[in-house]
């Protein structure tokens, strides 16, 4: 049935990037009323489950491990600590803006071993594969990567699918796009009916995205449009997924917020089990439980607000964060306290 | 996290490059984009260029990167 101008719509931005600018630029507050945008799981350091901040904490611990990740990790908390707190205490952690920030430490520091911690969706998984296959290449063995990475597509699926959220549209990720191509987003538009427009991260593309998917959902148009039409093509970046499936293959993933999404993991391949950190240091750690007081899991998913949750604004703040959604830069509750008062 | 900003290609060396990002030049790898040349326009990711973009729209967004450190010298 086509929407009528005042019936409520429901809008997904699936990307982290996305909920800042959107957040920045104020154009929550200046939509109709009955358009709504709901930030979705695409904050890959909020949907990195407590047990895997736990196993790099481990690692890290071990002797004459370098561990390296991207800065937004550093204070995500884990069960007793967090990377950052590890790195007060003595131990080598290192942030770093590249995977090949952590080839070259571990060429400059041969009797250490160097891990880099990954997290990150379609955009970055490439990166790292490509950093294996030079490791592969320079025969750099005390290299390794703890692979967090995970596949946008499947936890879109289970959003599109979920009778509960209600999601009437989708404002997919810019960069994931780049690399993916439009073409997995088909599944979603046309089984689901659920619009997809693909849009860049200024404020104009953004609003022309609200407007596609507005004017699609009036003409019962399920399909897939690209409006970051200067950097995302239909077939993607063929060599990134080329290199992406040589060394990853899916597995089932644990996403916070989401539970467990079958296929929507990356693990290393046999080939490459040399640089798989779960295998190199074969740490065991406990279940994880939620932090107490944390509603993060249903913001992710669009179910609740930040001002829903008891801690926001009161015990928890980017100066003093509990949840991974306050902690990352791009967290909507981090979105929230910044911009929206 | 997924941030990533255009650049011009400067110079190529196998899979490794330099490029200009509105004044500021940086090594990066090539390792997942195939047919890039000297003069390009690429996107940036952590490090790597994952595509290439058209050439008016890469300018403006490095026209705002120059004109934001000429602010910040001022």
């Amino acid at each position: 049935m086509s929407r009528k101008n005042k019936e409520q719509i429901r809008l997904m931005e699936v990307c982290g990037t996305h909920t800042m600018a959107i957040a920045r630029s104020g154009i929550k507050k200046a939509l109709p009323k009955n358009i709504e945008l709901i930030s979705g799981p695409g904050c890959p350091v909020c949907v990195t489950p407590q047990k895997g901040i736990d196993k790099a904490i481990k690692i890290a611990s071990i002797k004459n491990v370098i561990m390296t990740t991207f800065g937004d990790m550093m204070r995500v908390p884990g069960t007793n600590n967090s990377l950052h707190s590890l790195k007060g205490e003595g131990k080598d952690v290192r942030v770093i803006y590249s995977c090949l920030d952590a080839l070259n430490i571990a060429k400059d520091n041969p009797d250490k071993k160097v891990v880099f911690m990954g997290v990150g969706f379609e955009t970055t998984s490439p990166t790292v594969a490509a950093a294996v296959l030079e490791a592969e290449r320079e025969r750099l063995k005390n290299f390794s990567v703890l692979s967090n990475f995970k596949a946008i597509f499947p936890a879109l699926e289970a959003i599109a699918g979920s009778r509960h959220l209600k999601i009437d549209g989708f404002i997919c990720p810019g960069h994931v796009s780049v690399i993916t191509g439009s073409n997995p987003y088909k599944k979603i538009a046309k089984y689901y009916k659920k619009p997809c427009v693909i849009a860049g991260f200024e404020p104009d593309d953004i609003l022309k995205g609200i407007r596609r998917l507005i004017m699609k959902l009036r003409k019962d148009e399920y399909d897939v449009e690209i409006e970051y039409e200067r950097a995302v093509q239909t077939e993607g970046n063929p060599t990134a997924l080329r290199v992406l499936d040589t060394v990853f293959r899916p597995v089932d993933s644990i996403w916070r917020g989401l539970g467990l999404i079958q296929k929507s993991g990356l693990k290393l391949r046999k080939r490459y089990k040399v640089f798989d950190a779960e295998e190199k240091f074969k740490v065991k750690v406990p279940e994880s439980y939620p932090l107490k007081g944390c509603i993060c899991a249903k913001i992710l998913t669009g179910e609740k607000l930040p001002a829903d949750c008891k801690l926001f604004k009161k015990v928890c703040s980017p100066e003093s964060p509990i949840g991974p959604c306050m902690v990352s830069s791009e967290g909507t509750c981090a979105a929230y306290y910044r911009y929206e008062g | 996290m997924c941030l990533a900003v255009p650049a011009r290609i400067k110079s190529i060396h196998k899979d490794r490059a330099i490029v200009d990002f509105g004044g500021i030049k940086k090594e990066i790898s090539l390792g997942i984009l195939q047919g890039v040349k000297k003069g390009d326009y690429v996107l940036i990711h952590a490090g790597f260029a994952i595509t290439k973009m058209k050439r008016h729209k890469a300018k403006d967004v490095l026209k705002a990167l120059t004109e934001l450190k000429n602010v910040a010298k001022e």
